[in-house]
């Protein structure tokens, strides 16, 4: 037997040995263990703000760690950065390239980021006299679909070149490569505690990595597409991942399976977003068809939808307070809602 | 690139795969009913914390138009 033919049958045993390994915890179902809990109420949502100065699809935003700003980035070129609790634009920063996919805003409050079909990460400086690019990250090979900053020094990029990568922002070099995923990586998510982090990928499959030994430690399978979005679970146990197959899916990283999953027959609409609210226990997600679902976590039932957009909602995001959700559009706007 | 070398390299490929799958194969996991009973307790411990579950005041709302008021 060839080393090829021995490696996959070595390859195929261990994947059964996962499988069972799997099975044998397998011992109820989330929603048998949450039929004693009482429902979560009827979540009626008001949209309090409309966000409106794009000029064209809005593809991300992300909320400031002060609860307050956010920045959102739209294939009209620019991101801009508002004061959500006035609806002003406080900040706008032009993209040398205009096929942006992503943005991200440090904890700090001092740097965005974005990337897209450039294969770039940009970094801009926007507390300087002028925005200002401090680096241009360039090594990916693939477009660049999300970012996440765990410093003003350091973060994390996901790629449609299958990989993630760790960035030194004090040098514009590479620190870690995570290398696993075998299709495009869609989206990424950091712990709380920011020693690991989740990407989802095209591969259908979703990981976890540790920061800083660049190893995979965990692999999800179950979804039949792309996994589009990802959010990890308060408590930083479990993960809820959004995708092209119309469904979503809860993880628990401690019993290394699906634990949950979210589905509507009548729904017939991909996944683009998932953001959970501060108990974990509402999951918002965005869909191709408009609008926004909310379910319940733990029972696996829809409470609630937000509409009032006029085309995809592509992003989606829980402020660290907690105290509203903002959803972005392919329609140009952000509307917030509590 | 030779048949050689895309021989080699998926031989490679297959390699790393053995080892990512060992890694995978050798963790420690918890039953699903302790799983779920621990997301379910850190829902309840959190909920009444939670403005999107509980409802916010409009007093406490900063994201809520606040009208002018005219005392009369």
């Amino acid at each position: 037997m060839g080393e090829m033919d021995t490696l996959k049958k070595e390859a195929d045993g261990l994947k059964t040995q996962i499988e069972a390994a799997r099975k044998a915890v397998n011992d109820t179902t989330m929603a048998a263990v949450a039929s004693g809990v009482a429902a979560a109420p009827r979540v009626q949502l008001k949209n309090r703000k409309t966000l409106k100065g794009h000029l064209a699809k809005i593809y991300g935003l992300h909320w400031s760690a002060d609860n307050r700003h956010m920045v959102s980035a739209s294939q009209d070129g620019k991101l801009l950065i508002w004061d959500t609790y006035t609806g002003n634009k406080v900040y706008a920063v032009p993209l040398k390239s205009s096929w942006v996919m992503s943005c991200s805003m440090a904890p700090s409050g001092n740097l965005v980021a974005s990337g897209g079909l450039d294969n770039m990460c940009t970094i801009v400086n926007i507390k300087a006299a002028s925005p200002k690019t401090l680096r241009e990250l360039d090594a990916h090979e693939g477009y660049l679909s999300h970012s996440r900053f765990l410093s003003d020094t350091e973060i994390l990029t996901a790629s449609g070149d299958t990989t993630c990568c760790l960035w030194d922002l004090e040098t514009g070099k590479q620190k870690v490569i995570y290398k696993s995923h075998v299709g495009d990586c869609m989206c990424l998510a950091v712990s709380p505690d920011q020693n690991s982090f989740i990407s989802g990928a095209c591969d259908s499959s979703a990981k976890l990595w540790d920061v800083r030994d660049g190893g995979c430690k965990q692999t999800f399978i179950g979804h039949t597409s792309d996994i589009n979005a990802i959010a990890f679970f308060p408590s930083g146990t479990a993960v809820i991942t959004g995708s092209d197959d119309c469904t979503l899916k809860m993880y628990d990283l401690r019993a290394d399976q699906e634990v949950n999953g979210y589905q509507d027959a009548a729904l017939n609409a991909g996944v683009t977003s998932v953001s959970l609210s501060s108990s974990g226990r509402l999951i918002f997600a965005g869909y191709d068809n408009f609008n926004c679902n909310i379910w319940d976590s733990l029972k696996a039932e829809k409470v609630g939808v937000l509409s009032g957009h006029d085309n995809r909602v592509s992003c989606i995001g829980v402020p660290d307070d907690g105290l509203g959700i903002c959803t972005g559009s392919w329609d140009s706007f952000l509307k917030i809602w509590n | 690139m030779s048949s050689k070398m895309q021989s080699s390299n998926n031989i490679a490929h297959a390699r790393r795969t053995v080892q990512q799958l060992r890694i995978e194969a050798s963790i420690e996991r918890i039953k699903v009913s302790k799983a779920s009973a621990d997301l379910m307790h850190y829902c309840g411990e959190h909920a009444k914390y939670d403005p999107l579950l509980m409802g916010i005041p409009a007093s406490e709302n900063p994201f809520k138009d606040k009208k002018p008021c005219t005392i009369l």
